[in-house]
């Protein structure tokens, strides 16, 4: 079934070799030709806002510069919308390639390789195709998209025009969460300048390309981040998400018609494949991990931030003692969320079998490289790319039930054992943090994460149990210890004493 | 055949077209999967996640390595997914294992029935839905026995009045959308929505909307708890104590499907019948509503009248009143005598009455029209329930047609003799005082007082739709039974008896014992029905008669099974 | 319905209709923000000018309405301020920044729970409540006011000073 090959991971093996100052585009390469990589000292920084030297800034690479602004003319003074010009010239179905061959995955969340999400289009379709770009940022920990659209809007436009011509779409939104009531204008303002210098709407670029992009606004919901809630939210109904199969956005998305949706990262890597081209950028990050990625700290580390790095060149270590400046004087690590609150939570003193056959090794939590790969071998997913610090001054039954006031927060409602087990669960440490928990209440509140986990309509069920289930395992004892054994067996529910004496 | 798949289920293997729905397979095969928010005439959410299974397809090879070798049976062994899938929305595909049992669809039934439950009220005691809860029928089934759920439920609004005929309690809904759906894909009156959102999310109509749209009642039919109930029916009677009798609704040319839930004579309640040639799963409220009558013995017939010297009616025995009608009517000849009839008469009452003309030798048989207008689902322009009936066994091309001519005969004084069955003439004819001042004798039969009876000679107590049993032709021409639910009031018979005993009273006729026998006779003489058996039209009907007549709920059912949308 | 949408707003909502060539349907959180943004909360009028507009049940329109924590079904202060509740921002002292936020405004959020997530100071100033991430999670704990985002915030009266 075709459904569920889209869920498995392509394998790519991709040559790794050192970072290249000028990547030349291959020679078959349609626009085969030199470009120049910015070097990091031709372009200064605002003070304090410098990026580290491990970083690589591909993306990024115009956020907090000095003497940058959102206007097309400075965007274009740096070879902005050449590689749209490069791409109207090429066959469709040659970009895609590209975005293949880089080897690109998903920075939503998910990882799924982008190219291969372009070409899941149905053959010989006669719908409209959409393209959405995922600008909801809702996964806590994760701030990364906000400085592209704050800061870089044009480079969002061009990726998305490229990718829109990739996969035949004339109509595209950008799905903006709401608490970017800024974001959306510069969006907005970015729009109306491209389709005045004729990127964007009919005959782009004198050619018969058509493309107009709408900023769409969210209005506080996480779950407009999954790509389904958000396409019924953009169709004007409940964030309901849909189930899959049958609805694969690529198939049956918006308006029921074929549908790409990419996060803000992703798309904006495109345009930058283009001008390496695919092979080359794969020879960024490491194989099956390409490219770059942005990073984001947040939690008990002395510099947080955003940093963008190679996919799986920077460990959990230099990340957060290099980059970060190390944790706050005297503390110690107690646990790291890798991924965006929903990735499974690594406890600092734990070790990690990663690699296969011989190159198996057991490794600590500070030598864990920061790619997809690995961070799913260590039993957590490197997500979103927004990586939570707790140090050791942070009581786990607190960090576990801020989580699930979110994920009680923001559940949709509408299938059952997210609505109620997310409640449930949140119901649960709220005691559990008043004192008024039992030993046996943990007991209960792994098993109702294991009732969410993989019986829900969409993702956000394991988004939601995961921590929980992470939680439970690697800091049981932290957890029982918040527990008062003298509350076994009393009530908390009125009503169920009620009923058990028969008087309701 | 290739649009076959093999199926494993359960162990077992199968065969079933292409896109077969999961649960459908398995229903089809008695592995019936426990479900909520699935409706087949519906769009599948998958919300409730009860009906989630453990799949299994053939492994996908390695890269490079050979597939792996079917068994004798041409079968390759099944990879089971380590997770469970919906089967309500899933469909089968070649080479597919399925399981409805066993440790891993146990448990998560149970785990979702848990959850379920989580903030569900417990007041089964005191709920109306309580016997025919799909929750409580499930929990007993699947669910833990003591519930781990310690915390404060949540509360939400409850016993509200949502519409004239619907009441809704927030608690026990369990947010299956199915009552959302059935507003916005087939009444096409959405006005049922949730409100907020998580575990609050709650079912509400608009403030100071209503739901009361004619088909509103579906909405508790669907509703699989106790959360949208019958203001008619609530609290009206335990269901466990109820016998159901499946026959057909008479209020209109489509026949649609019902059960009717009855005790110890009285109705309770009406439910539509699954027929998807007919009615698919849905009846209007007008349609399931219109029963009470039947039940108030103040206004029904009870015994036979017949009129005195003087004029006034007088009780007298079902025997005595046919034969003061005989006597009257021997009185004239047959062109002297009308019969008008019922098109709400069964084929099999319509057969007598063609037999009484016969015998008569009436000059005219007519019956009455009733029109109303279509509402575009599933009520028809016709609201006589056997119109075509009329046609095929009185064989009258317009009936109603000759009304006006039956007046002008007795006007005309070449008409002294009426007799009416089943009709109400000063009420529902267009007769008035006038037109039937010039007769000399006026028989009628009828289930209620009414003011033709007033005026009439003799009057006898004839049994409506739920008293009777027998056979109608629906506006597409489709043979239905109507079955009989009670027995009628008083010295109530069925029409068809009414009519043997004046025919047999007027000396003609053998004896007739059934209605059954009636209709043997009819497949006999009547070519339409030619080759019929009574046994062989069964619950659901069969196609007999061409008509190009078209249900619009049903056409747009059928476009929604072609889209892929629902299963139908 | 007496709600009075002023020309140049209906002018606004009408342009904004058209990004949605498909749907109007979809045109709902658009219209939404439009009228929230000039009449401060969405009512039940305001849900019913939206639903007329875009010709569909209120109750569809309110099914929206009322998922979202990004529409106010009551009126707020004159100054709404939401603070990041989630993890990163927690760690980083929100709930000691909604504290002394509320101890500033004098605003009293006792009464606050899910059906009403706001709580309004006394002489209608300021209102506030909790938002999850606002994705600053590095510069926490953050804030919004109005539309003005705040990052590190740590002077309370400074922030309040300019929102008076
Ligand atoms: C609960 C949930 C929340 C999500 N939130 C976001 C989000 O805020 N931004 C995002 O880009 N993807 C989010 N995703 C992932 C999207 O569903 C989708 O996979 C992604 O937008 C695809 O883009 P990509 O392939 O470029 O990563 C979320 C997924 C889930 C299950
Ligand atoms: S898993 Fe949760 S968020 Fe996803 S559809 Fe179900 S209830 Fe909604
Ligand atoms: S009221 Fe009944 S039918 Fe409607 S959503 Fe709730 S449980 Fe389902
Ligand atoms: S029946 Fe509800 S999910 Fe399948
Ligand atoms: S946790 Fe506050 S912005 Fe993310």
């Amino acid at each position: 079934m075709t459904f569920m090959k889209a869920w498995t991971t392509s394998t790519l093996s991709l040559p790794n070799t050192p970072d290249p100052i000028f990547l030349t585009a291959p020679q078959n390469h349609p626009n085969h030709r030199t470009y120049p990589l910015p070097t990091m000292s031709a372009i200064t920084y605002k003070s304090g806002k410098e990026p580290h030297p491990n970083e690589r800034r591909i993306i990024f690479k115009n956020v907090d510069r000095e003497g940058w602004d959102q206007s097309i003319d400075t965007y274009e003074g740096e070879g902005g919308y050449d590689q749209l010009k490069r791409a109207v010239a090429m066959e469709p179905g040659a970009v895609t390639n590209e975005v293949k061959s880089a080897g690109l995955r998903g920075r939503g969340g998910a990882g799924f390789p982008a190219g291969l999400k372009w070409s899941f289009l149905p053959p010989n379709n006669t719908k409209p195709v959409y393209l959405i770009c995922n600008a909801d940022e809702s996964e806590p920990g994760t701030f990364k998209d906000r400085y592209i659209i704050h800061q870089d809007p044009h480079q969002l436009i061009e990726g998305m025009a490229i990718a829109a011509f990739a996969v035949g779409a004339k109509l595209a939104y950008i799905y903006i969460r709401e608490e970017f009531p800024q974001g959306a204008e510069i969006l907005e303002k970015a729009i109306t300048e491209a389709r005045e210098k004729g990127y964007l709407g009919k005959n782009i670029l004198g050619t018969d390309f058509e493309l107009e992009i709408y900023v769409h606004r969210g209005a506080g919901a996480y779950i407009c981040g999954e790509e389904t809630g958000l396409i019924e939210s953009l169709e004007g109904k409940r964030p309901y998400p849909r189930i899959k199969p049958p609805y694969f956005p690529a198939a049956m998305g918006l308006y029921l018609c074929p549908t790409i949706v990419n996060n803000v990262e992703t798309l904006c890597h495109v345009r930058h494949i283009l001008e390496m081209g695919g092979e080359e950028w794969s020879k960024v990050g490491t194989p099956n991990n390409t490219g770059t990625r942005i990073l984001c700290v947040s939690g008990d580390v002395k510099k947080p931030g955003y940093f963008e790095v190679e996919v799986g060149k920077v460990t959990m270590g230099e990340l957060i003692n290099d980059m970060c400046g190390g944790l706050k004087d005297g503390r110690s690590l107690k646990a790291v969320i890798p991924g965006g609150s929903s990735a499974k939570v690594l406890r600092a003193d734990e070790t990690f079998k990663v690699g296969k056959g011989d190159d198996c090794k057991e490794i600590s939590i500070w030598d864990i490289p920061m790619d997809f790969d690995t961070l799913a071998a260590c039993g957590s997913m490197a997500g979103s790319g927004g990586v939570i610090v707790i140090d050791d001054s942070r009581s786990i039954s607190w960090v576990l039930n801020n989580i699930n006031n979110f994920y009680a927060h923001e559940s949709c409602g509408q299938c059952t054992p997210c609505r109620e087990g997310s409640l449930w669960m949140k119901k649960i440490t709220d005691r559990l943090v008043a004192d008024k928990a039992a030993p046996s209440d943990i007991e209960t509140l792994d098993a109702v994460a294991r009732n969410i986990d993989g019986q829900t309509i969409c993702a956000f069920g394991e988004a939601s149990s995961w921590p929980t289930e992470s939680f439970v395992e690697k800091f049981k004892d932290e957890l029982i210890a918040d527990t008062k054994p003298e509350l076994e067996n009393t009530p908390v529910n009125a009503e169920k004493e009620l009923a058990a004496a028969g008087l309701l | 055949m290739s649009d076959l798949v093999d199926v494993q289920i359960n162990g077992e293997w199968h065969q079933f077209p292409k896109g077969t729905r999961m649960i459908e397979a398995c229903r089809e095969v008695g592995a019936e999967v426990p479900h909520y928010c699935y409706h087949p005439k519906l769009t599948s959410p998958g919300n409730c996640r009860m009906c989630l299974v453990q799949m299994g397809m053939p492994p996908r090879p390695a890269p490079g390595a050979e597939p792996a070798q079917p068994d004798e049976d041409g079968h390759v062994p099944i990879s089971w997914m380590p997770r469970p899938v919906i089967a309500c929305a899933n469909t089968v595909a070649p080479n597919m294992g399925i399981r409805t049992q066993g440790e891993l669809t146990e448990n998560v039934r149970e785990g979702v029935m848990e959850l379920m439950l989580a903030n569900h009220p417990l007041d089964c005691p005191i709920c109306d839905q309580a016997g025919e809860c799909h929750l409580q029928e499930y929990s007993v089934e699947h669910g833990k026995g003591e519930g781990r759920f310690r915390e404060q439920k949540v509360k939400k609004p409850k016993n509200v009045d949502v519409g004239p005929r619907i009441r809704l309690d927030d608690e026990r809904c369990i947010m299956c959308s199915r009552c959302i759906r059935f507003m916005d894909e087939v009444a096409d009156d959405p006005v049922l929505g949730f409100t907020d959102r998580g575990s609050h999310t709650t079912l509400a109509v608009y403030p100071g909307r209503e739901l009361d749209s004619n088909y509103s009642l579906n909405t508790a039919d669907l509703c699989p708890v106790g959360a949208l109930t019958s203001n008619d029916f609530r609290f009206q009677m335990r269901v466990w104590f109820m016998k159901e009798i499946n026959t057909i609704d008479t209020n209109c040319g489509t026949g649609a499907n019902i059960t009717v839930y009855a005790r110890q004579g009285e109705i309770f309640r009406i439910k539509p019948r699954q027929n998807n040639s007919v009615n698919s799963d849905w009846m209007p409220d007008s349609h399931r509503l219109s029963f009470h009558w039947i039940n108030d013995e103040e206004t029904r017939l009870t015994s036979a009248l017949a009129k005195d010297e003087n004029g006034n009616h007088q009780v007298v025995t079902n025997e005595n009143a046919y034969a003061i009608a005989a006597a009257k009517l021997s009185k004239y000849k047959g062109h002297e005598i009308a019969i008008i009839a019922s098109a709400r008469m069964t084929n099999e009452e319509l057969f007598m009455v063609k037999r009484l003309a016969k015998h008569l030798k009436a000059k005219i048989v007519e019956t009455v029209p009733r029109t109303g207008e279509a509402d575009g689902y599933l009520i028809s322009e016709d609201r006589n329930p056997n119109t075509l009936g009329v046609k095929t066994v009185l064989g009258l091309d317009d009936p109603g047609s000759q009304l006006e001519s039956i007046k002008d005969d007795i006007k005309q004084g070449q008409i002294h003799a009426l007799i009416t069955l089943q009709e109400d003439l000063i009420t529902d004819a267009g007769f008035t005082d006038d037109d039937l001042a010039g007769l000399d004798v006026l028989i009628s039969s009828y289930p209620c007082a009414n003011p033709t009876a007033e005026r009439s000679d003799v009057v006898l107590p004839g049994g409506c739709w739920a008293e009777k049993s027998g056979t109608m032709l629906n506006i597409q021409g489709r043979l239905q039974r109507l079955n009989k639910v009670t027995d009628g009031p008083g010295t109530t018979e069925e029409p068809w008896e009414v009519i043997r005993n004046l025919q047999q009273a007027l000396g003609g006729g053998n004896g007739i014992h059934s209605h059954t026998e009636i209709f043997n006779q009819l497949a006999e003489t009547i070519p339409v029905f030619a080759g019929v058996k009574f046994q062989d039209i069964g619950d659901l009907g069969i196609p007999l008669v061409e008509t190009d007549e078209t249900l619009p709920l049903l056409e747009r059912e059928k476009e929604r099974v072609a889209q892929g949308l629902i299963v139908g | 319905m007496s709600l009075e949408v002023p020309a140049d707003l209906e002018k606004q909502i009408d342009e904004r209709i058209t990004h949605y060539p498909v749907s109007k349907r979809s045109a709902v959180l658009p219209v939404l923000h439009l009228l929230q943004h000039h009449f401060r909360f969405v009512n039940e009028e305001v849900i019913e000018w939206a639903a007329a507009k875009l010709e569909l049940e209120p109750i569809k329109v309110l099914e929206v309405v009322s998922f979202y924590p990004g529409f106010r079904q009551s009126a707020p202060g004159k100054y709404h301020i939401r603070v990041c509740r989630t993890l990163s921002c927690a760690m980083a002292g929100s709930y000691e920044l909604m504290d002394s936020l509320c101890e500033k405004t004098g605003i009293d959020r006792s009464g606050v729970d899910h059906h009403n997530p706001i709580a309004v100071s006394a002489d209608g100033t300021y209102s506030i409540e909790f938002a999850e991430c606002l994705a600053s999670c590095g510069t926490g704990p953050v804030c919004m006011v109005e539309d003005d985002f705040y990052e590190s915030v740590d002077d309370v009266d400074a922030l309040l000073a300019k929102y008076s």
